[in-house]
């Protein structure tokens, strides 16, 4: 019974223990892990994936998934680089269309899945490649420069001492928490992934919580978009691609289902977050040829899927009831 | 005279031009429970849906207290003070209990959206109280029992302080002690002036429950009034519009022939303890225990669903491989499982696929695997026909809109298909009416004619007794004692289930 105990503790806290395993593995691998300079380089890097996983957890949290969210990133900064260099635009309300730009993808994304009932996974391919063309048709694949105004922002700190891509993205892990926690929204969005049939029985304005989702997903991949910006300064025409997938594999890690109804914010999507940012800095530290990391990266992503999924299992199989124990 | 706070005037309702109310007028009075009765297709589904404000009446009015009541949607019949406590139910299992009760009305903090967790655990604690479930508010409702989920349900009705509330069935999944529970409750919110509509298959409940009875049959009131009016013969006369003098056939005596099945030291950690049993060609072998006896867990090790760690079984004497369904149906086993609707069926496909879908690799072409369509559908049409199952049509009509008892017959043809030398039915008349139930009983007896031994797992044990030639009673996962048709008693079957002195299993069946 006690190992059963065991095993059902670091089955249910399967992130956690992951976490803590990368975290050991790479530190004795190369001593130069246990840095604060690291530590603040991935928080620092973790941050803007980190923005646009919260937004996939909540559309992930219905059961659907937003695979447009790289190109949405793309589209919504080449507005915000364009809108400031040739239309002279301050930078605030440049943002703040930016981020407006990125809303208005996930409305197409909402519209469609709600309204004219197209499956999610394709929808948001579609709006994928429609952003990143438009972005491109702006562009013409020039990559865009940013004035220093928009690249010191990263050097700037919130209270003296927090960055301020970090302070916005645990701003937004903040708001997204106490949102879905003590919210009447957050909850019917739990319950929406559950059992759509009975939320709608029960009277809850499903399709009203699950287009909202996609929106908030457009929303944060926009600002995720700003924020690497004030980091980087220069956007080429390859800019977010494949971010859909680091962001959907930091929610998934972070214990996120991808049936829906399963998953948090803080600790989870979090602590997949980071834990991706710390492999891929780990990868750097113990010297793994560059074309070799992605695929170790894949690989390991891989195994916590593959680990989540026998979790599932085998908790259920820990927790069927016992007959026989009277 | 008293308050009249519901009534139905002349509804009719067509689909697709098959009629499926016509001219259903009858009234609730305040404070009393009003028992609903009719078989499976009667209409009593359209009827709620009416009123919840899910279908709309084709013709006729419904007035709640005096005025017209036109519900658009679900909504409208909550904010008109009328709920539904459904069959199945209908619970978030991730979130809590009393998130659950409260999920369309969270309490907030002043005028933030904040939910108040403290107002809302606090008013929940008292409405389980009220019920007599003793469970915190902050529980996942994915721990809880399948009645303890039950009771959550009606506190969910009980929370919105309705005044008409509709009960579907609501026992089907609970203990005799839970149902009694639910019972007193049930009189207790009629003593404070609820009106109660209740609909059950079960007469006997239905008779020491209500006060009034309607009775439907073919979409039309066939009678009603005060129940004392209504002695069981007369409700089963008027249900099935033919007078059924036995419930059950007449069991023709098959002798003991050739073994199916033997299974030796069955065992599961925490499941089953050594199960030692046979059942022979044409023998019905019925097994009765409470809820949660290991009876349900040992049929799907049988059929290879789910594993054990030792022991054998074996059919005609093959010893059967663990774990592999699709070699126990080759050797002839077939499973009718206990929840038809997630196990058995699939609810959205037309009835032909269901009931070729087990068998689809015996009318496949030999090289190109393609389905033998026609062929198909001429065997299908034949069980269908055999099985008298009621609908329009086999290739397009979804299992989904046939009635329950109609819908394990195409469970039970699906099988058939493949003449099972072994049957194993895990509570085949469960929430189906009178008439269905007596067909199935018929069905069965005649597979025993047969020669199919068939293993009958049931909670009801007047079917058990009048249809097995053994009975096997289970407790905690153990075969307590097996039972001769010559030595069957109500009250010694029932005393071993119960293991003699009356304790209370249900209370540990959970194992955390």
């Amino acid at each position: 019974m006690e190992t059963n105990k065991f095993m059902k503790f670091i089955l249910k806290n399967s992130t956690a223990v992951l976490f803590v395993m990368i975290f050991v593995m790479f530190g004795l691998i190369a001593p130069r892990f246990f840095t604060l300079k690291n530590f603040q380089n991935i928080m620092s890097n973790a941050s803007y994936i980190g923005i646009i996983a919260v937004g996939m957890t909540f559309v992930l949290l219905t059961g659907g998934i937003d695979l447009s969210v790289g190109s949405t990133m793309y589209l919504s900064v080449v507005v915000c680089g364009k809108l400031i260099n040739e239309a002279n635009f301050p930078v605030f309300p440049a943002v703040l269309i930016s981020l407006l730009v990125g809303a208005t993808v996930g409305a197409v994304n909402a519209f469609s899945i709600t309204k004219l009932h197209l499956v999610p996974f394709i929808t948001t391919l579609i709006t994928q490649t429609i952003a990143r063309g438009v972005g491109l048709f702006i562009t013409r694949s020039v990559a865009v420069n940013y004035p220093d105004s928009v690249t010191l922002m990263s050097t700037s700190t919130v209270a003296g001492f927090i960055p301020l891509q970090i302070f916005i993205f645990l701003m937004v892990v903040l708001v997204a928490c106490i949102v879905l926690n003590r919210t009447r929204y957050g909850r019917q969005l739990y319950a929406v992934g559950n059992d759509l049939e009975s939320a709608k029985k029960a009277g809850i304005k499903s399709d009203r919580l699950i287009a909202s989702t996609y929106v908030i997903s457009g929303l944060l991949a926009a600002l995720g978009g700003f924020v690497t910006i004030t980091q980087i300064g220069r956007v080429n025409a390859g800019f977010g691609s494949g971010d859909e997938f680091d962001a959907i594999a930091a929610a998934v890690l972070g214990g996120a289902s991808l049936f829906g109804g399963v998953g948090t914010i803080f600790p989870g999507t979090v602590l997949g977050t980071v834990m991706i940012e710390m492999i891929q800095a780990g990868l750097v530290f113990a010297n793994v040829d560059i074309y070799i990391q992605p695929i170790i990266m894949a690989a390991i992503i891989f195994s916590a899927v593959f680990i989540d999924s026998i979790r599932t299992m085998q908790i259920k199989k820990l927790e069927r009831r016992n007959i026989l124990k009277a | 005279m008293q308050d009249i706070v519901f009534a139905y005037k002349d509804i009719t309702k067509r689909f697709f031009g098959v009629r499926a109310l016509k001219e259903v007028s009858f009234e609730l009075e305040k404070g009393k429970i009003l028992g609903l009765i009719g078989e499976n297709g009667a209409g009593k589904s359209t009827l709620m849906n009416i009123m919840g404000g899910v279908l709309k009446p084709d013709e006729g009015q419904m007035y709640l207290k005096g005025s017209p009541y036109t519900p658009e949607n679900p909504l409208d019949a909550a904010c008109a003070g009328i709920e539904f406590i459904h069959q199945e139910l209908n619970l978030f299992t991730n979130l809590s209990v009393a998130e659950n009760i409260l999920i369309n009305q969270f309490p907030c903090i002043r005028k933030t959206p904040l939910i108040n967790k403290r107002i809302m655990k606090e008013s929940c604690r008292k409405l389980l109280k009220s019920l007599n479930l003793d469970i915190s508010p902050s529980m996942l409702v994915e721990n809880l029992s399948p009645g303890e989920r039950q009771l959550v349900e009606i506190a969910k009705a009980l929370y919105s302080d309705a005044d008409i509330l509709l009960f579907d069935e609501p026992t089907t999944s609970l203990t005799a002690k839970e149902t009694e529970n639910l019972f007193s409750i049930m009189r207790k919110l009629k003593d404070e002036g609820k009106s109660i509509i209740y609909i059950s298959h079960i007469l006997s409940d239905v008779i020491e429950l209500v006060d009034d009875i309607v009775i439907l049959r073919d979409g039309q009131v066939m009678g009603g009034g005060p129940i004392e009016d209504f002695p069981v013969n007369r409700m089963i006369n008027l249900m099935v519009g033919r007078e059924i003098s036995n419930v059950f056939p007449e069991r023709t005596n098959s002798s003991k022939k050739k073994l199916v099945l033997q299974t030796d030291h069955v065992s599961e950690t925490g499941m089953v303890r050594d199960i030692n049993l046979k059942v022979h060609e044409g023998e019905i072998v019925g097994m009765f225990g409470l809820m949660g006896s290991g009876r349900t867990e040992f049929a799907r090790m049988l059929f290879g669903v789910d594993p054990y760690k030792e022991g054998s079984i074996s059919i005609h004497g093959e010893t059967l491989p663990k774990r592999n369904p699709q070699e126990s149906i080759k050797r002839g086993l077939a499973f009718i499982t206990e929840n038809r609707r997630e196990e058995g069926l699939l609810m959205d496909s037309p009835i032909i696929e269901n009931i070729g879908l087990v068998s689809l690799p015996d009318y496949s072409a030999r090289v190109t695997r393609l389905v033998d369509s026609k062929r198909l559908y001429k065997r299908s049409n034949e069980v269908a026909t055999s099985l008298r199952l009621k609908c329009n049509s086999l290739k397009n009509q979804k299992v989904k809109s046939l009635s329950g008892g109609n819908q394990q017959k195409v469970v039970i043809g699906k099988w058939l298909l493949k003449d099972p030398s072994l049957l194993i039915m895990d509570e085949p008349t469960r929430g189906i009416d009178v008439g269905a139930k007596y067909e199935v009983y018929l069905i069965m007896e005649h597979l025993a004619s047969e020669g199919t031994g068939i293993l009958f797992i049931s909670s009801e044990i007047e079917e058990l007794m009048a249809m097995c030639d053994r009975i096997i009673v289970w407790s905690r996962g153990e075969v307590m004692r097996e039972f001769e048709r010559e030595e069957f008693s109500q009250e010694n079957i029932m005393r071993i289930a119960f293991r003699q002195e009356l304790e209370d299993a249900s209370e540990k069946r959970r194992w955390q």
